[in-house]
């Protein structure tokens, strides 16, 4: 018997793409920055035009993960860290049509990402590779709360150190939800935009992988996959409209450029959808640029129960107005009251418990169909980007108290008369 | 007033390699002037040339964001820190 040969599957050593200046054009290799040393804009990885791109069969065959549409994230070869995450549900919620006078309402519901319940497992996937691939061997970043966790549960996982810094304060269910994974967290006397400019400063010191700072531009392409999905789950075709949150910016912009990628590729035509960025209006930087006019963000004090919202000075802001205005969309903001009432309303018509991020979208989304700017011949998505669990305290107070009862039959059957 | 003005190392090469440069002025305006009026390869990515600030480079005085002090209106303290740190935007 003749022993067969085996030829290993060697897999391709994982590369990060290099960097290109948005605003000058300036282009350097790979590498853990974020801004042009010519003239500190942002930098973007740079995708080689002439790379195979799959057919949507290809796409479809492969694994239920973010990675496949791995020709569109900016490495080159397999992942070596957290190859799980993404391709979430796409939820039909026919009562959110019905209530709104929808033509068809989806919520792309990212509060079921693994591993960490929120949108931000996407991008840390990506930067987790990036860092593999850049050989750096500890992760970070600035963060509200969901990126704490996502970092810190990739960074376990992957063996990696971790050092996360978070305002002080913060939800309880954000905090225990990062340290069980137990990275280096700190956390800072101020606001995330006190926090964000201080990792500005470590990211420069330590050379960490801070993976909203140096890793930025990687990082962000991460949230072009929730584009890839939401057209793939319609079945290869684009909704009129997304609703999404803003925090720093960096989604809608992206959601634009994940469209605008699988429009190209001729995986889908039509227009790209209108986009419409949501936020609290105690803390609403984004939108009040979108209504003054301009292309500078006036930054703000935030104040509000939408603490992963909470940026004051966020930085793809003007980014994010532009990608909004080009779409034909719009950008409102909502009050913590409608936050509340919009957490309560998409649980009710869907089964999804959202954070008060999902709460500013559900209600925005309210909003726009009130003043007419979403109608009836719309095919709207919502992109809800984090769990419930994790922002119960906005809520609690809202609810009413369960009876407590004796365990007998006679108690029920007066709870069931008064009910 | 002399303030000490704390540079990102992107920029730092721009200004010899130094991290940190004395400077003066009455407000931050002024200080960023004298910084570009010495280091002429620094100044033009501190300011554009009207001597306005860039949207994505932004200052801190001693911590503190000064698009909420004036911006380069701003006055300045003897012994005070100005931090450059460019803003990151999402790629």
């Amino acid at each position: 018997m003749s022993a067969s040969v085996v030829t290993p599957v060697v897999p391709r050593a994982l590369k990060a793409l290099p960097l290109a200046c948005r605003n000058c054009g300036a282009e350097r290799p790979a590498g853990a920055l974020a801004v042009c040393e010519q003239c500190l804009g942002p930098l973007d990885p740079r995708y080689d035009p002439q790379r195979a791109l799959p057919d949507a069969g290809t796409i479809a065959s492969r694994a239920p993960s973010l990675w496949r549409y791995r020709e569109w994230l900016p490495l080159e070869g397999e992942p070596v860290h957290s190859p799980d995450s993404g391709f979430t549900p796409l939820v039909d919620a026919p009562a959110l049509a019905r209530r709104w006078g929808l033509g068809r309402v989806w919520v792309k519901n990212d509060t079921v990402c693994h591993p960490t319940l929120s949108f931000k497992d996407r991008v840390v996937s990506v930067a987790i590779n990036t860092a593999a691939a850049l050989g750096l061997d500890t992760i970070g970043c600035a963060s509200t709360g969901n990126l704490a966790n996502a970092v810190a549960a990739h960074a376990a996982r992957a063996g990696l150190g971790a050092w996360i810094f978070i305002p002080v304060e913060l939800e309880v269910a954000k905090v225990v939800a990062t340290s069980v994974y137990r990275p280096h967290l700190v956390r800072v006397r101020g606001t995330y935009d006190d926090v964000n400019r201080l990792c500005a400063q470590v990211a420069d010191r330590f050379g960490w992988g801070i993976v909203n700072v140096n890793l930025r531009g990687y990082y962000a392409e991460g949230s072009k996959t929730l584009a890839f999905e939401i057209a793939e789950q319609l079945g290869w075709r684009l909704p009129d409209a997304v609703v999404a949150p803003m925090a720093g910016g960096s989604l809608v912009t992206k959601l634009q450029k994940g469209f605008g990628e699988f429009l190209a590729a001729g995986l889908v035509d039509g227009a790209p959808p209108r986009l419409y960025g949501a936020q609290a209006a105690g803390c609403a930087p984004i939108v009040h640029l979108f209504e003054r006019g301009g292309t500078q963000i006036e930054p703000e004090v935030p104040n509000t129960i939408v603490r992963s919202l909470a940026i004051g000075n966020p930085a793809d802001g003007a980014f994010a107005v532009r990608a909004m205005r080009e779409s034909g969309g719009w950008s409102t903001a909502v009050t913590d009251q409608e936050v509340v009432d919009g957490i309560r309303l998409l649980a009710e018509a869907t089964g999804i418990l959202a954070e008060t991020a999902g709460g500013v979208t559900v209600a925005a989304a309210e909003a726009l169909a009130g003043t007419g700017r979403l109608g009836p011949a719309d095919e709207v998505v919502l992109a809800i980007t984090g769990h419930g669990l994790k922002t119960l305290d906005a809520i609690s107070a809202t609810l009413v108290e369960a009876p407590v009862i004796a365990p007998r039959l006679r108690e029920v059957a007066a709870l069931v008369e008064a009910a | 007033m002399a303030v000490t003005v704390i540079l990102p190392s992107v920029l730092a090469a721009h200004a010899g390699g130094a991290r940190s440069i004395e400077a003066s002025g009455r407000t931050l305006g002024e200080a960023v002037a004298d910084v570009a009026a010495r280091f002429p390869a620094l100044g033009p990515r501190l300011q554009d040339k009207d001597g306005k600030p860039y949207p994505f480079v932004v200052f801190y005085i001693n911590d503190e964001d000064v698009r909420f002090r004036g911006g380069f209106a701003a006055p300045i303290q003897d012994g005070d820190e100005v931090t450059v740190i460019p803003a990151i935007a999402g790629g």
